[in-house]
């Protein structure tokens, strides 16, 4: 034992190791009130580090070329020892991990963990969010299928509704005329070391804020006021490590249920996770008839769609579902409620954050279908499209959400938020 | 402090027991995780399939002659050896290194004064013991290949000069450390070989 | 799945306008080997002449119960070796000049149309003299390929009937069988249903080792939870 102990002097004489352990574990000291919401920040890590330890394995048998991707996504399925897990693991992560940040940043929504002092904290999520898709996008293309090809033509089309260097930044992006070898080799490059060398980093950052504040809970309230005037532990804060890591290995064992539960018995899921057009090789010549981003890109997607061309161009429509990711950087100053979190808010919050979430299924709902989903209105409205109307309503109390904040969240009745945190 | 750790004994074996029985359990979830990947990096079934045994038709070769097969990227010799060439052998245990093939590189049914499974007919890996290189045949005894009067027959490296014996049992002195490998194989008919796979269909 | 619900969803707006065809369910059971094996041979048989599987060796049948020499004897035509894949030595651009397009490989064809479909499909052609092969399907219109399964179905005629409903027309298309073939039909359906279940196993054959590994993990886990849940309440009990 006195031997371990010389060894961990050695190290802690020339690196940082035991005053990490402490600074970011062992006295850490977090709010003892977390509860559910409180545990997807642990397992979008959790996700983070299979998708890139699957990702390895897979890149020793995936051929990106446009010839031999897609037989060689068949190679692993059948050939490589094990490589159906491998394959499925990364494909359910994917999904996974939209899952889980969505839960994430719903918990920032509801106990305001975006509000002063967690602004760059905020800021430096949305930019893993942001990564987060790119990765997503540039990985979709790799299976070289109908809806990879096609996904990824109409998203960089999408940069060609861009006024007057449109063309050309979609020609740069695409390193050819169309979506072709030369565009998936480059995807390639992207989503196995670009995004991921940037992720690694954004969420080191992300942590680094984090502790430098001190997390938010369930109460909104700032633990620090309260401090134990002989030792400066905060009185309502517990140490990371043992009692939060304990927990959230809880919340690792079911969420490996959930997963294992959809990869071992429904890793289609239905067609949302494995879209039933991706089992068809990739042809240039032939658009599937419907084609729809991956259930995650949906909400956005609907509101690209629900705004009609205006002046000749698609562009409005672009920039309203550039906004709409966007405009989440905004809500730390958008804010203006006296208190941060959803418990002592008044029903005027509440009603706004409810329907903005019922927006955003609906949206998300309506972005997987066609838009004559629901069939036609009559002539009375023109025989409008049900669907469109529902998305343009919608996109409306979307941006409303943010847009109006300022002003019901100042009006907003709130409750006098306790002292000391509450279960 | 609301964590102050005033436990009793029971519970600290309790938690001990605990923190053993968790991590005994993810222990072995571990495991479970890293066996596929692991076995992922083994050859696929394309590499099995490109590796599989060959089939090889041995009637056209002479006598004193032999042919080159590829076998897992591998040349294959299989020598057609004359009388004079079998009865050379034995002059030469005093000349090779492993003259009772001691060292294991033939299957046990070619672990003989011939190396082989019928003493006609030599299968060697063409593959020099020594860095990698594909000796050249000598098969002719004397001069005639260049390699002096005193040349029994048999293979010469020429990239660090080793040689090798009619049965590819590796000479003394030279760099290359033991004899050439024999493969598996077996004989289909008098006029087929199997190269990569024995009678008991390895 | 979600063809089927778009196909559903679209169904009153179907009726107006064309009729689409309904799919009928094909009703395999995954988990008969020996009906799988069957599919293999009427696939080897029929199919394997024009399109390619070329994700699926042959050796990889013994998950079925199949022995390599079984294989061999019966199913090994258009390769020399158990390891091989299905490919196939047609000539690409001279079937695109026949079919109008390059028959598809069918190695995950069950994935992305899915067994119902592929069981209408296979039993939904009908004798067209406007199309260039004669042949044309009720859930693949315009299809370029032929009946290849003609002789054993027989020849089916689709008839249009028009009839009176709720006050408009509505059109009734059905498919009788014109000519019978060397099977009844509910033989040929059992041929089409085994080789739809073949291709359901060929489009995924790790699925059986998939569903029962998920059996042994899902119940790991579930014991797993037990320590690790005992771990934090024990823990949790210093904090108030």
């Amino acid at each position: 034992m006195g031997k371990l102990k010389a060894l961990l002097g050695w190290i802690d004489d020339r690196f940082p190791l035991t005053a990490n352990w402490k600074a970011h574990l062992s006295e850490y000291y977090a709010p003892k009130n977390f509860n559910f919401w409180y545990f997807f920040g642990s397992l979008a890590l959790l996700v983070l580090v299979m998708q890139i330890v699957t990702g390895i394995l897979l890149t020793m048998h995936y051929k990106p070329d446009a010839t031999q991707a897609f037989a060689s996504v068949e190679y692993i399925m059948r050939d490589v020892p094990w490589g159906w897990l491998i394959r499925y693991m990364h494909s359910t992560g994917a999904s996974m991990f939209f899952i889980v940040v969505y839960l994430h940043m719903f918990r920032g929504l509801l106990y305001g963990s975006y509000r002063k002092p967690r602004e760059l904290l905020w800021l430096f999520g949305m930019l893993i969010y942001l990564c987060l898709m790119a990765e997503a996008f540039f990985g979709y293309l790799l299976p070289w299928g109908q809806m990879s090809y096609w996904g990824a033509q109409v998203i960089v089309n999408l940069f060609g509704a861009v006024p007057f260097v449109g063309p050309d930044l979609s020609l740069w992006i695409r390193g050819d005329y169309v979506v072709s070898d030369a565009t998936l080799n480059r995807f390639f490059a992207f989503h196995v070391i670009a995004v991921p060398l940037v992720l690694l980093g954004l969420v080191a950052a992300h942590l680094l804020a984090l502790h430098e504040v001190g997390s938010n809970n369930p109460d909104g309230i700032e633990i620090k006021k309260k401090k134990d005037p002989k030792t400066g532990i905060p009185l309502d804060g517990i140490p990371f490590f043992p009692y939060y890591v304990i927990k959230d290995i809880v919340g690792v064992v079911v969420f490996l249920m959930v997963f294992s539960a959809i990869l071992f018995f429904a890793p289609e899921m239905g067609g949302y996770f494995l879209e039933h057009n991706n089992f068809i090789p990739a042809d240039p010549l032939k658009t599937p008839p419907h084609i729809a981003p991956v259930w995650y890109f949906t909400p956005f997607y609907s509101i690209l769609r629900a705004v009609p061309p205006m002046f000749d161009s698609q562009f409005p429509g672009v920039v309203a579902m550039g906004v709409s990711v966007m405009i989440f950087f905004l809500l730390p100053w958008l804010d203006r409620g006296a208190v941060k979190s959803i418990r002592y808010r008044g029903t005027i919050y509440k009603s706004a954050l409810a329907i903005f979430v019922v927006a955003f299924l609906v949206l998300g709902y309506l972005g997987t279908e066609p838009t004559n989903v629901w069939g036609q209105f009559g002539p009375w409205l023109g025989n409008a499209e049900r669907a469109t109307v529902v998305a343009r309503v919608f996109t409306i109390i979307y941006f409303l959400f943010f847009l109006l904040m300022p002003w019901y969240t100042k009006i907003d009745k709130t409750r006098p938020e306790p002292e000391r945190v509450t279960s | 402090m609301d964590w102050n750790m005033a436990q009793s004994n029971v519970s600290r074996g309790k938690r001990r027991f605990l923190i053993a029985a968790s991590s005994v359990m993810g222990g072995v979830a571990g495991a479970a995780v890293a066996v596929p990947f692991v076995m992922s990096m083994t050859p696929s079934a394309r590499a099995r399939a490109a590796g599989a045994p060959v089939e090889v038709d041995i009637s056209k070769v002479e006598p004193g002659m032999m042919i080159t097969v590829e076998w897992r990227g591998k040349p294959v010799w299989i020598v057609h050896r004359t009388p004079e060439m079998l009865a050379s052998l034995p002059k030469m245990d005093g000349e090779v290194a492993d003259p009772k093939s001691k060292v294991k590189q033939q299957p046990d049914y070619a672990k003989n004064e011939n190396r082989s499974i019928k003493p006609e007919y030599l299968v060697l890996v063409g593959i020099c013991t020594h860095l990698g290189c594909s000796p050249s045949q000598k098969l002719a005894a004397g001069d005639a290949d260049g390699m002096g009067s005193n040349w029994p027959g048999g293979f010469f490296c020429p990239c660090h000069g080793s040689k090798f014996d009619l049965a590819g049992r590796v000479f003394k002195g030279v760099p290359a450390p033991i004899n050439l490998e024999v493969p598996p194989y077996a004989y289909l008919s008098d006029t087929r070989l199997i190269i990569g796979a024995d009678s008991k269909g390895a | 799945m979600r063809q089927l619900l778009l196909a559903l969803l679209l169904a009153p707006l179907a009726a107006a306008a064309s009729e689409e065809a309904k799919l009928d369910r094909a009703g395999i059971d995954a988990r008969d080997a020996v009906s799988i094996q069957r599919g293999a041979r009427t696939f080897v048989n029929y199919c394997l002449n024009c399109h390619s599987a070329a994700a699926m060796r042959y050796n990889r049948l013994t998950d079925l119960g199949l022995t390599e020499q079984q294989i061999k004897d019966n199913l090994l035509f258009a390769a020399d070796k158990v390891g091989e894949p299905m490919t196939i030595s047609a000539n690409r651009k001279d079937q695109k000049e026949w079919f109008g397009v390059e028959p598809p490989d069918l190695s995950v064809i069950a994935r992305s149309r899915g067994v119902d479909w592929l069981y209408t499909y296979l039993r939904g052609f009908y004798r067209d003299d406007s199309r260039p092969t004669g042949w044309n399907n009720v859930v693949f219109p315009n299809v370029g390929m032929p009946h290849a399964l003609w002789q054993l179905q027989g020849i089916q005629a689709l008839k249009t009937e028009t009839a009176e409903e709720d006050g408009h027309k509505v059109e009734h298309r059905k498919l009788v069988l014109a000519q019978p073939g060397a099977l009844s039909p509910i033989e040929y359906d059992k041929v089409v249903r085994d080789l739809v279940n073949y291709l359901s196993w060929m489009g995924e054959p790790a699925r059986e080792k998939r569903t029962q590994l998920g059996v042994v993990v899902l119940l790991f886990l579930l014991l797993l939870l037990v320590p690790v849940w005992l771990l934090k309440a024990e823990y949790w009990k210093d904090i108030h």
